[in-house]
């Protein structure tokens, strides 16, 4: 398998109002965007523990997405805030085991943004593509 | 009370009466010309005068400012009465022949030309005080008077300068019977059609014609009264004894169990489309100030007429102004095509012009909507298929002198041509209201990529929204007309009926829930919740949450340093479970 082939492995955790719905508003207007991202609800941004982003590195991500609302319009008050904080701590720690920050990712995307997912999964696509496989637990797979 | 006689009628008034005052009760007419029932009487016209016999004395004495007294016998029209009064005219006339009271009055009289010299024939000012006295009395900035005396005597401020007591309400021009006082908008506001842009208004006025309720309001920044602490006649003359100026603004707080958003729409700016001419051409109107036109209380009674009073010959309506649009707004605003139809129909109905409909695609979804528009195709209304480029006022023919100039392209024919009309009509589309982006952050609601308000769901819950208890109806969800407005609008008040209705209440199954054995009582959990429904039990020293006040984010969930908190259905290893399972190839 040559270098071009490699197609990166991206988990996302989408915020239920927000981002969970305008990736939805992104199918429904039949947009097309790269299939690697892998995509994990949760109900807000702020219910996104640091270990969910380890646990997915660990199990082979190339790179890890958290989407939520815009600040201000989180659909419980703040808990975009607290994914905000998490993502800024956790880029900090993740750099120190030697995995770059670009694989770390922190976006806002609102339920009217179908577009803006778009984007943001073909970006992150080709980003994690040019960066190389993570090969973080050296690319094991699951039995 | 006192007992007099007026033209032969018995009479019996309250003391402090006057002899006019007393003749109005009776029905008698009495001229007058500086006499206002709402400020006090200055007798400088002299036209009000009568002939009273009052202990055994006869004499000329004016009606206005004279009270009666007990056994009075008042003459209002007879031959002395009307020698002195015809004098009087004729010397008013000579001073301002230009005021039309007077010359009723004169006319009246059988006065034809006074024999006296008329200094100047445009004069309308018959220094009857009523401007002065308004200043003074009800308006209290007493910002001008009467200056000079004999020949030269007018009414000026203080120096014949503008004053600074002047608060340019205006009621000097108001109280004017002769119009001799005007005023000017200075900011040289064109106004087009004064009604259309709701020109001057009063203080106190019913907000628009369809107001409800149908109610004046004081507007506090014109009162008279909060300026100068004066005025009230609008006190003075309800009889209902209705209004007060001491009432304050108050915000009284309501607990509802549901909330219907019914916001509406403002329509689209056509002044951000430089090429149409909008605010530069008089003859250039939105719909909405069509509307207003051909409304029958409108400003010229529901006739159709270009700036200049005259009728248009041509006219053209403009589909799609700010919809369908790239520049401004992608979504087609839904009304427009049928309300572009009604007024091709009315201005058929009503002129000869020739009209002119400039479209793109002809949008007659509803009941009744197709049948509409073949009846426009019978009664000789042009359609053009094609986007309005410019309006010009330029022309390039001698057809095209004096006349607005559409220039299109017709791609039915594919040529680019040009149009001359007279008068054009913006069918401009709809737009949320100025204050949605306040009410969308106040009720946490979403909006869709249209800047409209967002629904739950577009086909199965077109009235709701993603808060529980919100429901939308009208233009604020979405541009559309009024049977589709009044459909939706029963559609929310049956939803928020339902939920009041009830009696029970669905909760989300998905709140956060903590285990008392895991729980340390570090309280980081209480800290972050933003609807504080955890609290700190001090006797178990743990933190419980409150399953109805949780709204399940989960923020406590991922705080929890030892894992005692949980969001159920989204439990730490549900989620780690989906994550592991992503990865199985």
């Amino acid at each position: 398998m040559s270098q071009q082939a490699f197609e990166p492995k991206l988990v996302g955790f989408l915020c239920n109002w927000c981002s969970y719905t305008g990736a939805d508003l992104a199918g429904t207007a039949r947009m097309t965007y790269a299939p690697n991202l892998r995509i994990i609800r949760v109900m807000c941004s702020g219910r996104v523990d640091p270990q969910f982003v380890l646990k997915a590195f660990q199990e082979g991500a190339d790179g890890v997405l958290i989407s939520g609302c815009h600040p201000g319009d989180c659909h419980y008050q703040e808990g975009n805030y607290k994914a905000l904080r998490r993502h800024r701590l956790l880029s900090k720690m993740l750099e120190q085991f030697g995995i770059e920050k670009e694989r770390f990712r922190l976006e806002w995307v609102s339920a009217a943004e179908g577009a803006k997912f778009q984007k943001v999964c073909n970006e992150f696509t080709e980003q994690i593509r040019k960066l190389g496989p993570l090969s973080w637990n050296g690319g094991k797979k699951n039995e | 009370m006192i007992h007099l006689t007026i033209d032969g009628k018995k009479l019996e008034v309250e003391e402090g009466t006057t002899i006019l005052q007393a003749a109005e009760k009776a029905d008698i007419h009495i001229p007058t010309l500086c006499y206002h029932p709402l400020l006090e009487p200055y007798a400088s016209c002299r036209v009000c005068i009568v002939e009273v016999e009052h202990q055994g004395k006869k004499e000329l004495l004016t009606s206005c400012n004279t009270l009666v007294r007990e056994g009075m016998v008042v003459e209002t029209a007879s031959e002395r009465v009307l020698r002195a009064r015809k004098l009087n005219v004729e010397m008013l006339l000579a001073r301002a022949p230009a005021a039309e009271p007077v010359k009723k009055i004169a006319q009246e009289l059988g006065i034809e030309k006074p024999r006296f010299e008329i200094k100047d024939p445009q004069e309308k000012c018959i220094l009857c005080g009523l401007c002065v006295r308004a200043c003074e009395e009800v308006v209290g900035a007493n910002a001008i008077s009467f200056i000079n005396r004999g020949q030269e005597r007018e009414v000026a401020p203080p120096f014949g300068e503008p004053s600074e007591a002047c608060i340019g309400c205006t009621a000097c021009a108001f109280f004017c019977p002769t119009g001799a006082i005007t005023y000017e908008d200075l900011y040289g506001r064109q106004v087009i059609h004064e009604e259309l842009n709701l020109g001057p208004a009063t203080a106190i006025r019913v907000p628009i014609r369809q107001a409800v309720p149908m109610v004046p309001f004081i507007d506090e920044d014109a009162c008279i009264h909060f300026k100068t602490g004066n005025c009230q006649l609008c006190v003075k003359v309800c009889e209902k004894e209705a209004i007060n100026h001491d009432m304050k603004e108050e915000e009284i707080e309501i607990e509802v169990g549901s909330i219907i958003l019914a916001s509406g729409f403002k329509p689209f700016d056509a002044r951000r489309i430089p090429a149409y001419g909008y605010g530069r051409f008089p003859n250039v109107i939105t719909a909405l100030e069509f509307e207003r036109l051909v409304n029958a209380s409108g400003p010229t009674g529901g006739k159709i007429l270009l700036a200049n009073g005259q009728e248009p010959k041509a006219v053209g309506i403009i589909h799609c102004v700010g919809s369908r649009d790239e520049n401004y707004n992608e979504y087609c605003s839904r009304v427009c095509c049928m309300y572009s139809l009604k007024f091709a129909h009315l201005i058929r109905e009503k002129t000869e012009a020739d009209i002119y409909d400039f479209y793109i695609d002809m949008r007659c979804f509803g009941k009744g909507y197709e049948e509409f528009y073949h009846r426009l195709l019978h009664e000789g209304t042009k359609f053009i298929r094609g986007r309005v480029s410019e309006i010009t006022d330029i022309p390039l023919t001698p057809e095209e002198e004096g006349k607005l100039i559409i220039r299109v392209e017709d791609t039915l024919v594919g040529t680019v041509r040009r149009i001359p009309v007279d008068m054009v009509i913006l069918a401009t589309g709809l737009e949320p209201s100025l204050d949605h982006n306040e009410i969308a952050h106040i009720f946490n609601i979403s909006c869709s990529q249209d800047t409209f308000f967002l629904e739950r769901h577009p086909k199965l819950a077109p009235v709701s929204t993603f808060s529980d208890g919100i429901f939308l109806a009208g233009t604020c969800q979405s541009p559309k007309d009024i049977p589709d407005t009044v459909a939706q609008a029963g559609a929310a008040a049956s939803e928020a009926l339902a939920l009041a209705d009830k009696g029970t209440f669905e909760l989300e199954p998905i709140t956060a829930e903590i285990d008392e054995k895991l729980c340390a009582g570090c309280q980081i959990c209480v800290s972050l919740c933003p609807f504080n429904a955890i609290t700190y039990n001090k006797e178990k020293h743990i933190s419980e949450v409150n399953d109805a006040l949780c709204k399940g984010c989960g923020t406590c969930v991922s705080a929890c340093p030892s894992g005692a908190a949980q969001q159920k259905h989204f439990r730490d290893l549900q989620i780690m479970a989906e994550i592991e399972g992503l990865f199985i190839d």
